[in-house]
């Protein structure tokens, strides 16, 4: 039986060993620490024993190099296991710009992914092997936390902003994706699997499902809720042209400025007034309760698809001399 | 030993009758009422801790319901965190021993600490009413939006609950840092205080600091849940990352509150068993200060994954690392104040061995939490509950025990079994390191904590765990037995039966009288002038 506990979970992502390295590296340097004051201890208790109780000790009182040794060694050795854990930690923070993107919401007690190609499954994730993916999410109710123990990745579903998670899978299989952060009665419930399949297998599972791709529900959203009629994409309407906007910086009417990514596109749907471009006037109404977060999630992939408008100040020009 | 006879007037015997204690100013004895109460929380926390490795020695959620499962770890973190640890070395032994050793005949502020202790039992019956009228599901974390918004549980009470204890706290502090700066006995300077006297100053700091920060956030929480104010809950504009920020600026520099104490408690018995002074007594002094000051910077390490900058984490983590110096440093210290000393195998000491121990382990695997690359991964995990409870558990406890075990003759004018407690000690180390150990292996694994059912695969390591428990229960519920046994058939224990150093142990009886000291104490040599006593050298 006891041949059958696992020590270390499933290495089944590329940051899987970087990490399992680092907990090597801390356990070794631990581990020296606490036999040498373990073994210290129990020495001096025996070597020292008196049983009388009737002696005294040697007259110590201190060492000034004893105490800055073994205050400055330790620093030393903590700040190796810092710089180290750092570079990890960056590793696991900063995906490589080319990732396959998937969409999740988390919400009391499941989780949600949103394939771009239109596929989406409940507490199953379908991933392929090799290839950088990263996943973004957000909660609809309270905090959660994506988490894949094989994959050594972890990042909290918070509602109101996004999180990622990023991963290239080393091997193929079935690994559990669990709820970390809790969050009531089910949390334990709120846990579903991660299938890294082999390219092949992958594209065909993706063609398997049907719906809309996320690029063309967005595109419809962006129709229906009538965000066309002021984002034009000559930049001509009352709201600012959204055409290849995407990663690009903006300044904001109070001479700030702002990355466009998917947190500020989310926030200027939900809360527009908050940090508004600035030549705009504050016209646009919040869509909150009106789209739901899966709906922002399309809105967002299908402003990332718009190509940059050839020099748009021109286009503005030549219309405007048009009409 | 059995001529030996009570001193005649002791702070136990000169006033008799319920009245007289809980309308007492005497800083011994609100010792003893909140070691009473404490006790009372310890029990019910176990009870509830118990009922939580009972249902996870299976997989599936078979024994209670999901929603009762919740409702137990939060009943079980509540209690030990807020109604045992914090209280319990600084209000227990604090008041017991502070003024005697520092040669006051009392606080600074005898009624104000009276209030205090019931300021802290009218906490603890909110706390408990809640729990009565069905309990809380919170996480003793009280998290938002959840706790804002979603649980359906006493949520209010719980929370009104520990909002008043935390008054109970900060007059404590308040209490012993006056006490401290104005009521040393004459000759008593800052560098010939007890160790011990040190650490709860330090911990006074943190004190009085840090829980009105908890108060405040708990009371915003209240707020958000009852009237609707948006502050945590992102749907009214707020962010439920800064409920994060705010209570962890307290709860981090609580779990100092927690471990200062206890650390002084151990050097006053590593010195006295030892026969020798503190080694490195300014730097053990100092480290306690360093401590207390360094934990109000580390709070964000319990954030990591919660969507903080990258950089600011880096900030956080290395702060995190610095924190660690100084309770290395008391660790090494305590190990050479072993060297060359005389040791004697007393029950007190036991508890000591079983202390450095599990603060080690507690200690060391708290830097591969403050390791970002590793909290990533081992955040919110058992690894993370294993760690926490070799501190809280391993550390606290058995430090307040090994105080408990040392003050003990000094409190009821008794003595206790010696094999018996060095047994239990023993039983509860063993006990102690089965039941968390493997929950390391089952962090490292991925198991997440707060989980009522899990996979099957990880069984094996919560089936020992559990085991572990009820060794754990058996150490602590001898060491209940016999010292409530040594109450009433115990031997008498004489002024100073450990031949300790200390204005408690030679300047006054045991128990000691009323207004502690019969004439006022003058010192004029350190805490632990061994060499001085003209015994032989070993």
């Amino acid at each position: 039986m006891l041949e059958s506990i696992p020590l270390f979970p499933e290495q089944a992502s590329s940051l899987a060993p970087e990490v399992d390295n680092l907990y090597f590296f801390v356990l070794a340097i631990t581990g020296f620490f606490a036999l040498l004051v373990a073994v210290l201890v129990v020495i001096f208790a025996i070597k020292y024993r008196d049983r009388t109780g009737n002696r005294v000790g040697a007259p110590i009182t201190g060492s000034i190099p004893l105490e800055l040794g073994w205050s400055i060694i330790p620093f030393f050795v903590s700040m190796a296991i810092f710089v180290w854990a750092t570079v990890v930690f960056f590793h696991i923070v900063r995906p490589p710009d080319q990732t396959l993107e998937i969409y999740s919401t988390g919400k009391r007690w499941m989780w949600r992914f949103q394939h771009i190609d239109g596929q989406s499954e409940i507490n199953e994730l379908h991933v392929p092997l090799g290839r950088p993916v990263k996943v973004t999410f957000t909660s609809e109710d309270v905090l959660h936390s994506l988490y894949v123990p094989a994959f050594r990745v972890k990042a909290d579903a918070i509602p109101g902003r996004y999180s990622s998670i990023w991963f290239t899978p080393t091997k193929t299989g079935q690994y559990h994706l669990f709820c970390a952060e809790y969050c009531g009665t089910k949390h334990s419930g709120m846990i579903g699997s991660v299938y890294v399949m082999d390219p092949d297998e992958y594209q065909a599972w993706l063609s398997g499902g049907g719906g809309l791709s996320m690029t063309a529900r967005g595109e419809q959203l962006f129709q229906q809720l009538g965000c066309v009629s002021c984002h034009l994409n000559d930049g001509s309407g009352r709201g600012p042209s959204l055409a290849g906007k995407f990663g690009t910086q903006e300044t904001l009417a109070n001479g700030e400025t702002v990355n466009v990514d998917d947190t500020y596109l989310r926030e200027s749907i939900l809360t527009p007034q908050l940090r508004l471009v600035a030549g705009y006037q504050p016209l646009m109404p919040t869509f909150q309760g009106l789209v739901n977060e899966e709906g922002v999630m399309s809105l967002i992939e299908y402003i990332k698809s718009l190509p940059a408008a050839p020099a748009t100040g021109a286009a503005t020009q030549t219309q405007a001399q048009g009409r | 030993m059995t001529t030996t006879v009570l001193p005649r007037v002791n702070y136990l015997n000169h006033e008799h009758g319920v009245a007289s204690w809980l309308l007492t100013k005497d800083h011994k004895r609100i010792g003893i009422l909140y070691l009473i109460v404490v006790a009372v929380a310890f029990f019910l926390g176990a009870i509830f801790a118990a009922g939580v490795r009972m249902e996870l020695t299976t997989p599936q959620g078979d024994l209670v319901s999901a929603d009762t499962y919740n409702k137990l770890f939060t009943a079980h973190g509540v209690m030990m965190v807020f109604f045992v640890l914090i209280p319990v070395v600084p209000a227990i032994l604090g008041n017991f021993a502070m003024p005697l050793m520092i040669g006051a005949k009392d606080v600074a502020f005898p009624k104000l600490n009276l209030l205090s202790w019931y300021v802290f039992v009218i906490g603890f019956l909110f706390t408990i009413a809640a729990l009565i009228f069905g309990g809380v599901d919170t996480g003793w974390t009280f998290y938002t939006p959840y706790s804002s918004t979603a649980s359906n549980s006493n949520v209010m009470l719980t929370g009104l609950g520990v909002f008043i204890a935390g008054f109970s706290s900060i007059l404590t502090g308040l209490n012993f840092m006056v006490t401290i700066h104005r009521m040393r006995a004459p000759g008593m300077t800052w560098f010939r205080l007890p160790l011990f006297v040190w650490a709860i100053y330090a911990t006074a700091l943190v004190q009085v600091l840090g829980t009105p920060v908890v108060a405040i956030t708990v009371l915003m929480m209240a707020l958000e849940r009852a009237l609707g104010f948006g502050i945590f809950d992102p749907r009214l504009g707020g962010d439920p990352v800064l409920f994060q920020h705010l209570f962890w600026f307290y709860s981090h520099p609580a779990v100092y509150i927690m471990i200062l104490p206890p650390m002084g408690a151990i050097s006053e018995v590593i010195a006295c068993f030892s026969r020798k002074n503190v080694f490195g007594y300014s730097f053990v002094a100092f480290s306690s200060l360093a401590i207390a000051v360094f934990g109000f910077l580390v709070w964000a390490h319990h954030l990591f994954v919660a969507g903080i900058s990258p950089y600011s984490a880096m900030v956080f983590s290395f702060l995190s690392f610095a924190v660690a110096i100084p309770s290395a440093v008391k660790t090494f210290n305590w190990t050479a104040t072993l060297y060359q000393g005389a040791i004697w195998w007393r029950a007190p000491m036991m508890w000591v061995f079983g202390f450095i121990g599990l603060f080690l382990i507690g200690g060391l695997t708290g830097l591969f939490l403050a390791s970002l690359g590793l909290d990533v991964h081992l955040h919110d995990t058992y690894f993370v509950v294993a760690h926490f409870h070799y501190i809280m558990v391993g550390g606290a406890i058995m430090g307040f025990l090994a105080g408990l075990h040392f003050w003990w003759p000094k409190m009821t004018g008794r003595m206790y079994s010696d094999g018996a407690a060095t047994l239990s000690a023993l039983l509860v180390f063993v006990g102690f390191n089965l039941t968390f150990g493997p929950q390391f292996i089952l962090g490292y694994l991925g198991m997440p904590r707060r989980y009522h059912v899990y996979p099957d695969e990880y069984q094996v390591l919560n089936v020992l765990s559990s085991a572990g428990t009820s060794i754990l229960g058996v150490g602590y519920t001898l060491t209940a037995v016999y010292l409530i046994y040594s109450l009433f058939r115990g031997e008498r224990a004489g002024a100073n039966p450990w031949l300790a150093t200390g204005l408690e142990w030679n300047n006054t009886d045991s128990p000691p009288l009323p207004h502690n000291f019969s004439d006022l104490p003058v010192v004029s040599e350190g805490a632990y002038e061994y060499s001085k006593r003209g015994m032989k050298v070993a």
